[in-house]
């Protein structure tokens, strides 16, 4: 199969089979990570363009090394070193990346949308590392890659979402992976967390967290951002702690070979306990980060023409 | 000037006139409407008539009336001038416009009231009627001199673009403007519960990750307008009505006899939130985008009178409010030009009657507004619009008078047009 996208800016829009391309290409890149020289001379001379408008440490050094792997000349542009602070457009900046000729911009941003008005500027491919509220494709298909290595394939499976779900981009696109993979999705949180409509994309919604994690696969934490606080959202971290955080106690309500899995950063004692954090037998978040690397090794790859 | 216009049908609520009639204008006036008049007025005045224009398969109608135009100047010409917003309107078929006061400086003084109705008169189009801030800067917080503003030319207040959050001084403002036969125009939208949000709360704002604006932002301040004007036994008019909740608050108030006008915008029963998918900012409008069911009863309220008006809400800006990301984009549709052309597809659809629709865009209004006009009586101002019912035309934003080109119809097929604008006996737009 040939990968004809010329960009990645959801997984809303991936058919199943570009899915399992993408998860093949990035088990075939795994090795690299391994051996003593880690890098492959795939993408030499190809130029790599990381523009993060939101502060991130784990994805753009994900990407960066991703790109770094396959030997082409990554470039980290963030907001505090731009000409972003000196206001310039979106667009502007755009056609100025365009004017050097990259092959690749992985755009962060924290409004919604931003990467598809990006790509509908440029000739370049763009890679939509995480917009807003909206989606976080190369997360989900780490997730994705992560599940399906543990537990073989999705059809039959029960993933449980729980957290801020209104204001994850990574809940958006793990739903949307996940059930056309053939997963069962449930979500549950406050209901102050759980976005309008959110049972029309096809999950099921809990408000209580143990009905949701009750005989699942996989529990999925998301990250409490502490300054929602101050809207109200939820009345405090202590009642937050008591209600949603994932613990030795009620993680038995899931199937007993569940793993848990958290996009990070953590906030250790809030949503997840410490030692189901770092409980090998439960927590595969370390082994998320490695494929990380992989997953956007893969969509360097195949973007840039490497399936041709 | 004197004109005599033949052989169109002629369609005047107020009168309720529906036939096919000649109309003769005189002096700035409508002198007599009446079948073939052609000879009559001849043999009479045959040596007065200037000029005949034959307007067979057209349709005449009391000049359209926009009561919700934004004109931009002072402040935000690079959006808009008074001039090019009066050059769109009489394309577009307006005879008369009311121009918000959310201008740079804000129009909350007789200063500024002067300066607009200068520019409306230098550049000689349409009528501009101005609308006085509620509150000084808009600010919500005192009174703006409601008399002195009348004596100045404004013809109602609204401190548009931002809602009045302070019920109370909402009250004061609605019994001093009552007083004064001003009406008053709320935007209604609870700021707290709207906050931050960039479109409709819905599925589509939850699959597009945008903070959501829930219908009841606007609903419990129409809610609470409708209580004031009932309790105070004064008026209020609502401003855009973009949910099926406002729809259903309104017709129950008007069941029990409060005095509420209301109007909505022709987006609002043409585009749903789901428009909004690609992230194209030109669907990005205050209040947002409904959904279906919002549009439904916005089409079932404009059948049964609830609302009263269809006005434009013509909010032009420059593709650099536009194009930036969709949560800094600003609100708003450049929609003189359309209006009428979109409002025509709920006779195509016979959601509405001609004359309800004339009612819509010219009777109800004028008397909203307390203006003499919207009507084809004798005596009245020659203020006429001609309209080409079946005219097939594409929008095109580029052919735009208005110097907004934010429109999200553009490239769309369009049944029906106006062909011809006459204000004050004066052809200020032919499409002939």
């Amino acid at each position: 199969m040939k990968f004809e996208r010329k960009d990645i800016l959801g997984i809303k829009d991936l058919s199943v089979d570009e899915i399992n391309l993408i998860l093949e290409t990035a088990g075939s890149f795994l090795e690299v990570s391994t051996r003593k020289i880690k890098k492959v001379p795939t993408l030499r001379g190809k130029t790599v363009i990381n523009l993060f408008y939101e502060a991130s440490t784990r994805t753009r050094t994900s990407f960066e090394i991703a790109g770094k792997r396959l030997s082409a000349d990554t470039i980290n542009i963030s907001s505090s070193t731009s000409s972003v602070m000196k206001g310039e457009t979106l667009i502007d900046t755009a056609r100025n990346l365009e004017a050097m000729n990259p092959d690749v911009i992985v755009i962060r941003h924290s409004a919604a949308g931003a990467p598809h008005l990006l790509a509908s500027l440029v000739k370049q491919s763009i890679i939509n590392a995480g917009d807003g509220a909206h989606e976080h494709p190369s997360q989900a298909l780490l997730d994705m890659m992560t599940i399906k290595e543990r537990k073989g394939n999705f059809p039959g499976l029960k993933v449980a979402i729980i957290g801020d779900i209104e204001h994850s981009r990574v809940v958006r696109s793990n739903i949307y992976g996940l059930s056309k993979m053939g997963a069962t999705v449930v979500v549950a949180g406050p209901a102050t967390m759980l976005p309008r409509d959110i049972e029309q994309m096809g999950v099921k919604v809990f408000d209580k967290m143990e009905d949701a994690i009750t005989d699942a696969d996989v529990v999925m934490m998301l990250r409490i951002q502490l300054e929602r606080q101050k809207q109200n959202i939820f009345p405090s971290l202590r009642e937050y702690s008591q209600r949603y955080c994932l613990n030795r106690n009620n993680i038995k309500l899931a199937k007993k070979d569940v793993i848990v899995m958290h996009p990070g950063p953590i906030n250790r004692g809030v949503e997840l306990s410490p030692d189901i954090a770092d409980d090998p037998s439960f927590s595969v978040i370390l082994d998320q980060v490695n494929k990380g690397v992989a997953v956007r090794m893969a969509l360097l790859y195949l973007l840039t023409g490497g399936s041709e | 000037m004197k004109l005599l216009l033949t052989g169109a049908r002629v369609i005047d609520p107020a009168q309720k006139i529906d036939s096919r009639l000649d109309v003769f204008l005189e002096n700035g006036k409508i002198a007599r409407v009446g079948a073939n008049l052609s000879k009559s007025t001849k043999s009479k005045d045959a040596e007065k008539i200037t000029k005949i224009i034959d307007l067979a398969g057209m349709i005449i109608v009391p000049g359209l009336i926009d009561m919700h135009t934004h004109l931009r100047e002072p402040g935000f010409e690079y959006k808009e001038t008074v001039a090019s917003g009066a050059a769109a309107a009489v394309a577009g078929g307006f005879t008369s416009i009311a121009c918000m006061p959310n201008t740079n400086p804000v129009n909350d003084n007789r200063s500024i009231t002067e300066f607009i109705k200068a520019k409306a008169a230098e550049a000689n189009l349409a009528n501009v009627y101005p609308i006085g801030a509620i509150s000084r800067n808009s600010d919500g917080d005192q009174l703006t001199e409601f008399w002195d503003l009348k004596e100045a030319g404004v013809i109602a207040l609204s401190d548009d673009g931002k809602p009045v959050m302070n019920a109370a001084l909402m009250r004061r403002a609605m019994e001093y403007a009552h007083s004064l036969q001003l009406p008053v125009i709320n935007h209604c939208e609870d700021i707290h519960l709207s906050a931050n949000g960039a479109m409709n709360e819905s599925y589509y704002s939850t699959i597009l990750g945008l903070n959501g604006i829930p219908a009841i932002a606007e609903e419990v301040m129409v809610a609470r307008d409708i209580l004031i004007a009932e309790y105070t036994g004064t008026s209020v008019h609502i401003a855009h009505v973009s949910t099926a909740g406002s729809v259903r608050l309104i017709r129950s108030a008007k069941e029990r006899g409060v005095n509420v006008t209301a109007e909505t915008a022709p987006h609002f029963f043409t585009l749903t939130d789901e428009a909004l998918q690609g992230y194209d900012t030109f669907f990005k409008v205050n209040p947002p985008l409904r959904g279906e069911k919002d549009v439904k009863a916005i089409k079932e309220g404009l059948a049964d009178g609830t609302i009263d008006v269809i006005a434009c809400d013509h909010a032009p800006h420059a593709r650099t409010d536009k194009e930036v990301e969709f949560e800094y984009a600003a609100n708003g549709i450049s929609g003189l030009e359309t209006s009428l052309s979109l409002s025509l597809n709920l006779i195509h659809s016979k959601i509405l009657s001609w004359p309800e629709l004339v009612s819509r865009m010219s009777t109800r209004p004028a008397r909203i507004l307390n203006l003499p006009k919207g009507t084809l009586k004798e005596g009245a101002d020659a203020d006429i619009t001609v309209i080409d019912p079946l005219l097939p035309w594409t929008v095109d934003v580029q052919a735009f008078r208005s110097r907004g080109k934010n429109s999200p119809f553009h490239g769309r097929q369009m049944q029906g047009k106006a062909l011809m604008t006459i204000v004050g006996g004066e052809i200020k737009y032919d499409g002939r």
